[in-house]
């Protein structure tokens, strides 16, 4: 058994933050122990299911394979990130709403996170193309097409152009 | 929580040779996406871990005072995929890491640990085979470097050595490897993401400056043997030859002279033997293409 513990500074959601964590710990254990953000779901755990996805420098990682300590000095942002100053939701969250991308609600976090990696690109995607970058997820109620679609529709609402037909 | 024993983290090359000559029965961890699920299934529960994911000067691709293509050995594959060296000189190898897993795993999976590993279905092995990579090891006395065929000696079992402290730093693609030449990589799957290889086929050919002739070709297969292959025979088929239809079919079927499948709950040896013929024949053809070249 492990007795060793790593003091942890880094941003989350545009704050920083330290914290003394088990070297043992997953990122996901720190991000819902340490901090409450229950946003990063506990799914597989072995980095398949795409459920505690966050994003840290900008890029999607799977929280769950990602060692605590290895968020010294980096910038990670969860679902709980999104929300404005007073709790209104983003353009992605409520495009998932409009298109009914929800169904049990337990993979949403993680796409939504993987969406706004794609969206902050600034690139006009293909929907083959949308498909292999959204494909790290497991929706289990099988709402993948919803999910597209308002991935889709908010690519092209902030791209500023219309859904071509 | 990972059951894990200890946790040194490494924070240079020098630190994490101390630390392997110290602790000589941990596990080295990169990006861990193979490391900590084996942990999760219980295989390497209570191991001592060294991680080198710190060392942040074992990333990036860049070219050597000889213009030899490097690439440091925890760059992600989504990094060697988007680098621009790699697109302008070794577009394939960045074709075939897209293809692992998915892509939060592209973003945390290296290339060091993707060979590190020993496994024939890792998708960038066969295409560093096919292009003669060199593997840089570092230890405590010094640089060694060592063709990757010579790196894999049997499944899982990679040529790092402990008692030397080593680790690998970087996979070298010579000059004389890249130069005018061309490639393509094909992974067979049951499916696109989340999936491990049943095959991979990697080809590349260098033509001759009128396209009319190959004037090397080079062939690499993952999980046609217990370590990633080339393929002697098809090599020597198409060497020296015109670019035709008749030279894609005696090339394509040269290959079962050179590989070794085997049954598997994924596949069975004849499928595999079946579909790598079809591969080795479409791999070629759209290296020639991408070359320049049509076939005759």
């Amino acid at each position: 058994m492990s007795n060793q513990y790593k003091l942890v500074r880094c941003n989350i959601n545009g704050k920083d933050v330290e914290k003394v964590v088990d070297v043992r710990a997953s990122l996901t254990d720190m991000l819902r122990n340490d901090y409450r953000l229950t946003s990063v779901k506990k799914g597989c755990e072995v980095g398949e299911c795409g459920a505690c996805n966050v994003l840290i420098d900008g890029e999607a990682f799977n929280s769950c394979i990602y060692l605590a300590v290895w968020a010294e000095g980096k910038h990670i942002r969860t679902l709980e990130g999104l929300l404005g100053p007073n709790g209104e939701l983003s353009d992605i969250q409520q495009a998932f709403i409009d298109e009914t991308a929800i169904q049990c609600g337990f993979c949403t976090p993680g796409f939504i996170m993987s969406a706004v990696e794609i969206l902050e690109s600034g690139k006009e995607y293909t929907d083959d193309e949308l498909r292999k970058l959204l494909s790290g997820h497991l929706c289990r109620c099988t709402g993948y097409e919803n999910i597209l679609r308002a991935v889709k529709k908010t690519m092209y609402k902030r791209l500023g152009k219309p859904i071509p037909q | 929580m990972y059951d894990m024993k200890a946790l040194y983290e490494a924070e240079s090359v020098e630190h994490a040779i101390a630390l392997r000559l110290e602790h000589p029965t941990a596990q080295i961890i990169a990006g861990g996406s193979d490391v900590l699920v084996q942990m999760r299934e219980g295989k390497r529960a209570g191991a001592e871990l060294i991680s080198i994911y710190g060392i942040d000067a074992l990333r990036g691709v860049t070219l050597d005072e000889e213009e030899n293509l490097r690439i440091g050995s925890l760059t992600s594959f989504s990094h060697i995929t988007r680098d621009a060296l790699i697109q302008e000189r070794c577009n394939v190898l960045g074709e075939a890491v897209d293809q692992v897993g998915s892509p939060q795993i592209r973003n945390i999976g290296t290339i060091g640990g993707n060979t590190c590993n020993g496994v024939t279905s890792a998708d960038s092995a066969s295409t560093l085979h096919a292009w003669e990579a060199i593997v840089e090891l570092t230890g405590k006395n010094g640089v060694r470097r060592l063709p990757i065929h010579d790196f894999y000696l049997r499944a899982g079992k990679v040529d790092l050595r402990v008692e030397e402290g080593e680790i690998q730093t970087a996979i070298l693609i010579p000059k004389a490897s890249y130069e005018r030449t061309f490639g393509h990589y094909i992974k067979y799957g049951m499916r696109n993401a989340m999936e491990i290889a049943t095959l991979g086929c990697s080809v590349n050919v260098r033509l001759s400056p009128d396209k009319t002739i190959i004037e090397r070709c080079r062939i690499a297969y993952g999980v046609a043997g217990p370590v990633p292959m080339r393929c002697p025979s098809a090599e020597a088929a198409a060497n020296g030859h015109r670019p035709t239809e008749e030279l894609a079919e005696t090339f394509s079927r040269a290959v079962l002279e050179d590989i070794n499948p085997r049954d598997s709950w994924r596949a069975s040896k004849a499928f595999r033997q079946h579909i790598a013929v079809e591969m080795a024949r479409r791999c070629l053809i759209k290296s020639i293409r991408k070359a320049g070249g049509a076939l005759q």
